[in-house]
């Protein structure tokens, strides 16, 4: 079967005032329907880029799709014209924000900045787009959705506008929903419902879900296939359980053990937290040929500052870029 | 699923913005009195005439009667004609002038404005530097020659006054757009499909409204004082009564008979000044920084 989504040699370039680097640089991935993906990475790696180049919402003059290709159901995104990729957005790709706070207008109802997304792509009337959006917040598990379609934003917690968010994002039943940190914002219990409302929302409507993410956590609990960006470059890819079970970048190793294991058994002696020493590189080192994580890595070599390491494969799909994979 | 707590079922009914607004205008206790008196004014100019139906241009009794005397509650002017329907009837002239020039300012600067701050640019360099063309302007003069080349009727006299007013409009515009196309949600919509014509007045717009609201309400008054000081130099309708023309046509006898000066005077003032009031308690009821006190 194709795949929904087929980003071929990706390459974003960002154009600061130092000069331009390639933000996103040589990303490969694919997403079959219904499935889940997960691309996590810390802070400026790439990962909000790719998803807003994916929409082809990347902030003009300052970047732009340097190379690549996005096939979305046999169509090439980068492309279409921008009339064409508006009646995608919403439509057949839409996309949640990480802050709830601050991603619904302040001065419509909840309500009908729902049912506007509806009117703009299925051509419905007021009256009947209305009714889908009461529909949708019922979908979504707002209490006493009827009386709560009326209220406004700051009438409603984190949570809650998290979740009209996804009912907003969910209100044309698009193929793919891009979900940029959806619970980065909010309290441990509501990110738990949030994953509940995703899982449950995706096994009904067949909707692929790509999660962005920092959150290791989160993947283990949403995702089946995770990619592990670092400065801009995919440094691993594989089936979540291969990777959390047998990273083969250092960079996937210190981010798993990063995260306690708080269901671990007491009785058992834990190993002690860890953190990756320093920083991500600066704008002007990205691009370079050589492996961006050689100055944080324990592993590096000479080899690793010479050259940029290729994508090794392993067994089902597992991939990394490292030239010391077999010592992980 | 989820728990509902007793709270969050008996969430407070909806408020929308504008109830809100509208709670903290009714605490300004100086904006509601400015808000009934300039209500007095608008329904004094609206039935006024009804009520005492004297033309204003007719002499009806000696020039120069006092306030109160021989009948006359605000007394005759040079040529014996009835300052209080003057005073009626120029209230017309000067509020519709004022609302009319206001909104062909707010029409003409959000509009540059808009397009300006949403697309950026060379549509914001060329808009921008026309508005800077207008703003150095000397507005006066440049509306008093046109009110001279074509004609001193209402209508131009509105758009002469208009044409010059529009830029503070047009800077606040672009200055909000500016920020809020940034924002979160702006970039939400945006990924949901919208229009940028949707995004422009749907989305963006109602969110700049609050400082563009004040500075219109703000402008009616300065409009009132423009057209005043157009008639006060006599580049006024003859044929329509207006508190500056009444102030211009009785200048000469400022020392003789000052009430026919002041009377007139006052009545521009106070209207300004109330409109100045209600402009400050919309900025005070429309400003979130302010609503936290």
């Amino acid at each position: 079967m194709a795949p929904l989504l087929s980003v071929q040699n990706l390459c974003i370039e960002l154009t600061t005032r130092e000069g331009t680097a390639p933000v996103v640089d040589d990303l490969s991935f694919e997403l079959k329907a219904g499935e889940t993906l997960s691309i996590v990475g810390e802070s400026g790696c790439g990962k909000s880029i790719t998803a807003l180049g994916i929409l082809g919402l990347l902030p003009p003059r300052i970047s732009r799709i340097a190379s690549g290709s996005i096939l979305f159901a046999g169509e090439e995104l980068t492309k279409l014209t921008e009339s064409r990729l508006r009646e995608i957005r919403g439509n057949e790709i839409s996309m949640i924000f990480q802050e709830p706070m601050t991603s619904l207008n302040p001065v419509y109802s909840v309500g009908e900045q729902i049912a506007e997304v509806i009117r703009a792509h299925q051509g419905l009337s007021h009256k009947a787009a209305w009714g889908v959006a009461v529909e949708l917040l019922d979908a979504v598990r707002i209490p006493n959705p009827q009386s709560r379609v009326k209220d406004y934003p700051f009438h409603m917690s984190g949570g809650q506008r998290q979740r009209v968010m996804i009912a907003m994002a969910l209100a044309c039943k698009p193929k793919i929903l891009i979900a940029d940190e959806p619970t980065t914002a909010l309290d441990v219990t509501v990110q738990a419902q949030i994953f509940d409302l995703l899982r449950d929302l995706r096994s009904q409507t067949g909707t692929a879900i790509i999660m962005i993410t920092h959150d290791m956590g989160a993947v283990a609990e949403m995702a089946e296939r995770m990619i592990v960006m670092y400065a801009g470059r995919k440094v691993e890819h594989g089936q979540v359980d291969q990777v959390i079970d047998h990273p083969r970048h250092p960079y996937t190793k210190g981010l798993i053990s990063c995260v306690p294991h708080i269901t671990a058994d007491l009785n058992h002696e834990r190993q002690a937290l860890t953190e990756v020493p320093g920083i991500v590189p600066g704008l002007g080192e990205f691009g370079k040929n050589k492996c961006l994580f050689a100055s944080r890595c324990a592993q590096s070599s000479d080899k690793c500052l010479e050259d940029r390491p290729p994508e090794v494969a392993f067994n089902a799909g597992h991939q990394a870029a490292c030239w010391h994979t077999e010592a992980v | 699923m989820t728990v509902q707590t007793p709270n969050e079922i008996e969430t407070a009914k909806a408020r929308s913005p504008f109830s809100e607004a509208w709670e903290m205008f009714r605490k300004n206790h100086a904006a509601m009195v400015a808000l009934v008196v300039l209500f007095a004014i608008v329904v004094g100019a609206v039935i006024g005439p009804v009520l005492y139906p004297i033309d204003p241009f007719e002499m009806v009794w000696m020039p120069f009667s006092p306030p109160g005397a021989d009948g006359f509650l605000l007394g005759t002017d040079y040529l014996g004609r009835d300052l209080l329907s003057a005073l009626i009837n120029g209230a017309r002239v000067s509020i519709v002038i004022g609302l009319a020039a206001a909104f062909m300012s707010v029409v003409i600067g959000v509009s540059v404005g808009a397009l300006a701050g949403f697309y950026r640019g060379w549509v914001e360099e060329v808009l921008m530097r026309i508005t800077e063309f207008f703003q150095v302007l000397p507005t006066l003069l440049f509306s008093m020659v046109i009110v001279a080349l074509f004609g001193a009727s209402l209508p131009m006299i509105t758009f002469a006054i208009g044409i010059v007013s529009w830029t503070a409009v047009a800077r606040i515009t672009r200055s909000e757009f500016l920020r809020i196309r940034e924002l979160e949600y702006v970039m939400s919509s945006r990924a949901s499909g919208a229009k940028n014509s949707t995004l422009m007045f749907r989305i963006i717009l109602p969110n700049a409204l609050p400082p563009i609201i004040v500075q219109a309400a703000l402008m009616v008054g300065s409009a009132i004082l423009f057209e005043a000081g157009l008639s006060f130099l006599g580049l006024t309708d003859p044929n329509v009564v207006s508190w500056g023309q009444v102030i211009g046509s009785n200048r000469q006898y400022i020392l003789d008979a000052s009430y026919t000066v002041t009377i007139p005077g006052m009545a521009i003032f106070v209207t300004v000044l109330c409109i100045s009031l209600v402009g400050d308690g919309l900025n005070d009821a429309l400003n979130p920084k302010l609503r936290q006190r």
